[in-house]
């Protein structure tokens, strides 16, 4: 090991410091927004350090558990942005709960800590680590409000999220007994080893494979690991159901690509196998999570099983990459650009359903009626980012549902393509249900809804960045391109 | 240096004049009304330029003019390209005037200015990116941008069941377009393109992905715009409920979106399955006339029978399209244009008369012509020139149709199919003849005693409908010259 090494961590390293210094300021100040503050701070440092690393070659550290590649250095900023996005969002949230302030922010930031060296784990070890870090904050974060509720939403993600751990942890031993190896390149190394021959003739190695799926299935939720999902959301602190809608959705799915892709993904034997799983995983997911949808009447409910729909889209890209024989990497790239764009897009729509819901103090979609005149710019906002879900122009949404499409079109998956496509006009249905309460329902009250200019710019930053992944997506795909570029491919 | 960038002005002007009335802080109505105005009629102002500018020459067949060019996703070979030919003019000039007018139907529209405005300026530009598109996920994005404003649209400002009928009109759009968006990616797969102007050379005979396949998911999103029995259901409702100004544009240009789709892409793209189905379509296309008329006859609200003679009327140009000849395309394509303005004329209408009567049930009006000297007018040449009388550019279309699909050599037994189209005209002359008699003739109804004819601003938007009219009839050639170079290449890919 060398110290060098840990220059190349600085991104992590900086924001634990800052994590620390977040909980002993905690104890001295008593302005809490100064904390919201320091951890923005922190997250731009920490963010401007994975900026200066972005275009160095990959290496591999720390005893070849820690990959610096782009594909880590561009989740790593992603995730940044988004724990500073939701920071911002929360501060019209955190008087709910005046006493915790610093160890919410903490806890947003050692979760984000928790996600990058995920995206960076080339172990199956660190990774186990890297997701109980990033989830043991989450499982505080969810019940965070302490009411009935939350605590019940609380309980049932610890209790679920572990036993998913230990599926994936049993899975991961399987893997490790039949290759006797824990690296990631290195059991890439041995199955290329090994003789071509059908999955069914190592039944360890499948059941292992089943397993992992399976655990990291719960991460991103996708069918049949999707029961959490509602509950949590209803229950947890809205920023918190953004933040795990979003940045543990997109790790999840980091980690799942990187994991199947370098250690899983070579022989054919393997990879077709895995892909033609995930493609049936994510048209059942997509169609329960749509068809679900419909029927709800919370919108953190109906978002929760929206973004269980969009996980089976994202879905479609891990499918192509399976499906995906040679040197082409559409599918990464698609599954990088959609996890892009649907970040910002669900981010835009939660922070609007923040401010909305922090003034009528609710979260009946009924409750919404007249948005569009008692908050408009806000309506507006929502509006859009739903657009975007349903993937209509000029949005994020269809960009990268055309790219994840074209991709797996190319691989054979036309038929998922057409399932995925009927699917987003059903979900055109339970989203402009949503437009149609905000903009045609008659507004009880004429006051106006307030909201911070913290919200109003995390807001605005996610509508301008759905906005231009819509309209010139051209830079946005080449980072994209570039963000596949693992170590060791 | 010479301008260049006619296509783009003209999409955007709407758009910009959109960004102006989103960002006047608290205007009139009036201002908002003159800014919308201002825009869509710069819009047609450019757009008459490019007609009269455009290159009529013998050496202009197949060409593309006022070409735009710029790199957009260069990952996936995506241009933002933009261009004209002979088929996309008429129809881009077809949008700016109903645009324009559009604007002026909606003069006395009662609530929520800012927001209708804007929405019907978006409308305009997404219908205009559509027929100017040269890229397919740039056509594909204009398509969809439609759908939003036309949501709200309806939704707000329609009558009776106006929520279902925006839901509906959007859900069945998507999946037509959901259809259409597979297709197209199945395309870009096999031949690496995007490009509407190459990939007419570019599909291999075989590929992994059957070419009927492609045709027909292609085809599902452009026939249920268009739309073609059994695809029709949601135009009634959507028409119906949808304000005076939103049916104009639907009826008028949206419905076209579905035509210029078949013709730009399913026919010269797989001129081969184009012939190879054409005797399905040809028969679905007389289905379409003769039940669209059927129906139409049966129907007692005046905007309703105007929706379902759509249908008619769209059976003529799906009969034009499938026949595949060189006359018979020309005269879908005029078809298109000349329903475009005769139906948004007649819509136009509607609405004044059930502005004005508060009434639009036949059995409850009657003698109008005495309180409305001037509607009555326009609507009988309206009417007379959705029947096809000589003079008016209904004749001229589908007179054109009819000579081509007769002579026509692509499908086996076309004589048939075209004599039974021919009688859709028997029916239309019923409807109409007793739509008019039904509203305008009879007795005065004292209920109606104080019944105002159209009002100035009213005249001006009616008087542009009917010379148009009149102009086309009278002198077809003015748009046919410009169809032919379009059609010319096509007609030649099929090889009859």
């Amino acid at each position: 090991m060398e110290i060098g090494d840990f220059r190349l961590l600085a991104p992590e390293i900086s924001l634990l410091g800052c994590v620390l210094l977040v909980i002993l300021l905690d104890l001295f100040i008593k302005q809490k927004r100064i904390l919201a503050t320091v951890s923005i701070a922190g997250l731009i440092v920490s963010a401007g350090f994975t900026l200066v690393m972005w275009g160095t070659p990959p290496v591999v550290i720390l005893s070849r558990t820690l990959a610096v590649d782009a594909f880590a250095l561009f989740f790593k900023f992603l995730f940044l942005v988004v724990a500073a996005l939701i920071i911002l969002a929360s501060q019209d949230y955190v008087n709910k709960f005046e006493r915790f302030q610093g160890e919410y922010y903490a806890l947003v930031l050692i979760s984000a800590v928790g996600m990058m060296l995920l995206a960076a784990a080339t172990d199956l070890i660190a990774i186990y680590v890297a997701l109980e870090l990033s989830g043991i904050s989450l499982y505080v974060l969810v019940g965070f409000l302490k009411d009935q509720k939350s605590s019940e939403a609380g309980l049932k993600f610890l209790l679920l999220g572990a036993v998913a751990s230990a599926v994936l942890l049993y899975g991961m031993t399987l893997v490790f007994g039949f290759t006797g190896r824990t690296c990631l390149m290195c059991i890439a190394d041995f199955l290329q080893g090994m003789p071509a021959t059908g999955i069914l003739d190592n039944l360890a190695l499948l059941l292992g494979l089943i397993l992992l799926v399976a655990g990291f299935g719960f991460k991103i939720a996708c069918f049949p690991f999707q029961m959490w999902v509602p509950d949590v959301y209803e229950g947890a602190p809205t920023p918190i159901t953004a933040y795990l809608s979003v940045a543990s959705k997109v790790a999840g799915f980091a980690v799942i690509l990187r994991v199947f892709f370098v250690a899983l993904g070579a022989p054919d034997w393997m990879s077709l196998n895995w892909g033609m799983l995930f493609a049936i995983l994510s048209a059942i997911t997509m169609t329960v999570g749509n068809i679900v949808a419909i029927v709800q009447s919370n919108i953190k409910r109906m978002l929760g099983y929206s973004s269980i729909a969009q996980a089976g889209y994202l879905l479609v890209g891990l499918a192509t990459v399976g499906m995906a024989t040679g040197s082409d990497t559409s599918g990464q790239s698609g599954l990088i650009f959609f996890l892009m764009s649907y970040a910002v897009t669900n981010l835009g729509a939660f922070i609007a359903v923040i401010a909305i819901s922090n003034k009528i103090d609710s979260d009946a979609i009924d409750d919404y009626a007249g948005m569009g005149r008692q908050a408009s710019l806000l309506a507006v906002a929502l509006t859009f980012c739903l657009i975007s879900l349903i993937g209509l122009p000029p949005t994020a949404g269809l960009i990268a549902k055309i790219y994840i499409f074209s991709g797996a079109v190319r691989h054979g998956l036309l038929w998922l393509v057409i399932v995925a496509v009927v699917n987003s006009c059903i979900s055109a249905f339970y989203y402009l249900r949503v437009v149609k309460v905000m903009w045609l329902g008659v507004p009880p009250s004429k006051e106006k809804v307030p909201s911070s200019w913290a919200l109003r710019t995390a807001l605005a930053v996610c509508c301008l960045l759905v906005l231009l992944l819509g309209v010139v997506p051209g830079s946005f795909v080449s980072i994209a391109e570039t963000a596949t570029r693992f170590f060791g491919s | 240096m010479d301008f260049n960038y006619y296509l783009t002005t003209i999409i955007f002007l709407p758009l910009a004049g959109l960004v102006i009335i989103a960002l006047l802080p608290r205007p009139e109505p009036r201002t908002v009304k003159f800014v919308a105005l201002a825009f869509t009629l710069s819009s047609f102002a450019m757009s008459m330029l490019m007609f009269c500018l455009f290159d009529r020459s013998a050496g202009a067949i197949g060409q593309i003019q006022f070409e735009e060019k710029v790199s957009w996703i260069p990952t996936i070979n995506a241009f933002y390209h933009l261009g004209v030919d002979g088929l996309s003019l008429p129809l881009v000039v077809l949008t700016t005037f109903l645009g324009f007018l559009a604007v002026l139907v909606s003069w006395h529209i009662g609530t929520r200015h800012r927001e209708y405005f804007i929405w019907l300026l978006l409308l305009e530009t997404s219908i205009l990116g559509v027929f100017c598109s040269l890229d397919l996920i740039l056509f594909f994005l204009f398509w969809e941008l439609e759908l939003i404003p036309m949501y709200f649209l309806i939704s707000i400002w329609g009558s009776a069941r106006k929520e279902y009928s925006a839901i509906k009109y959007v859900i069945y759009t998507l999946l037509g377009s959901a259809f259409m968006l597979a297709g197209i990616l199945s395309i870009y797969f096999t031949t690496g393109s995007l490009s509407m102007m190459e990939l007419a050379g570019l599909i291999p005979a075989k590929s992994i992905i059957p070419l009927a396949a492609m045709f027909f998911l292609l085809l599902i999103g452009f026939a249920i715009k268009l739309p073609v029995v059994p695809f029709h259901t949601w135009l009634p409702d959507a028409h119906t409920d949808a304000p005076t100004a939103a049916s104009v544009i639907l009826a008028g240009v949206l419905l076209k979106m579905g035509g210029y789709g078949m013709i730009r892409l399913c026919v010269t793209i797989f001129p081969e399955a184009a012939l190879q189905y054409a005797p399905l379509l040809v028969a679905l296309a007389v289905v379409s006339v003769l039940y669209g008329a059927a129906v139409t006859l049966r129907q007692k609200d005046l905007k309703r029978l105007i929706a379902y003679s759509s249908v008619s009327h769209m059976g003529y140009v799906l009969l034009g399209i499938f026949a595949l000849s060189q006359v018979s395309l020309t005269g879908a394509t005029l078809q298109m244009f000349s329903h475009g303005v005769i139906t948004g004329l007649l819509f136009a209408l509607v609405g004044l008369v059930y502005d004005k009567a508060h009434e639009r049930n036949l059995d409850n009006l009657g003698g109008l012509a005495r309180q409305m000297p001037v509607i009555v007018v326009v609507f009988s040449i309206a009417a007379l020139a959705s029947l096809g009388l000589p003079g008016t550019s209904g004749f001229a279309a589908e007179f054109i149709t009819f000579v081509g699909c007769f002579s026509s050599l692509a499908v086996e037994g076309i004589r048939v199919y075209t004599i039974a189209g021919v009688f859709g005209i028997v029916l239309t002359a019923g409807y109409i003849l007793w739509l008019l008699q039904r509203v305008f003739y009879g007795p005065p109804l004292e209920k109606f005693n104080g019944v105002q004819d159209a009002d100035n601003i009213e005249r001006v938007c009616i008087f542009s409908f009917a010379s148009a009219i009149m102009l086309v009839g009278l002198y077809p050639a003015v748009l046919t010259d410009i169809i032919k170079l379009g059609i010319e290449p096509i007609v030649r890919s099929i090889g009859l």
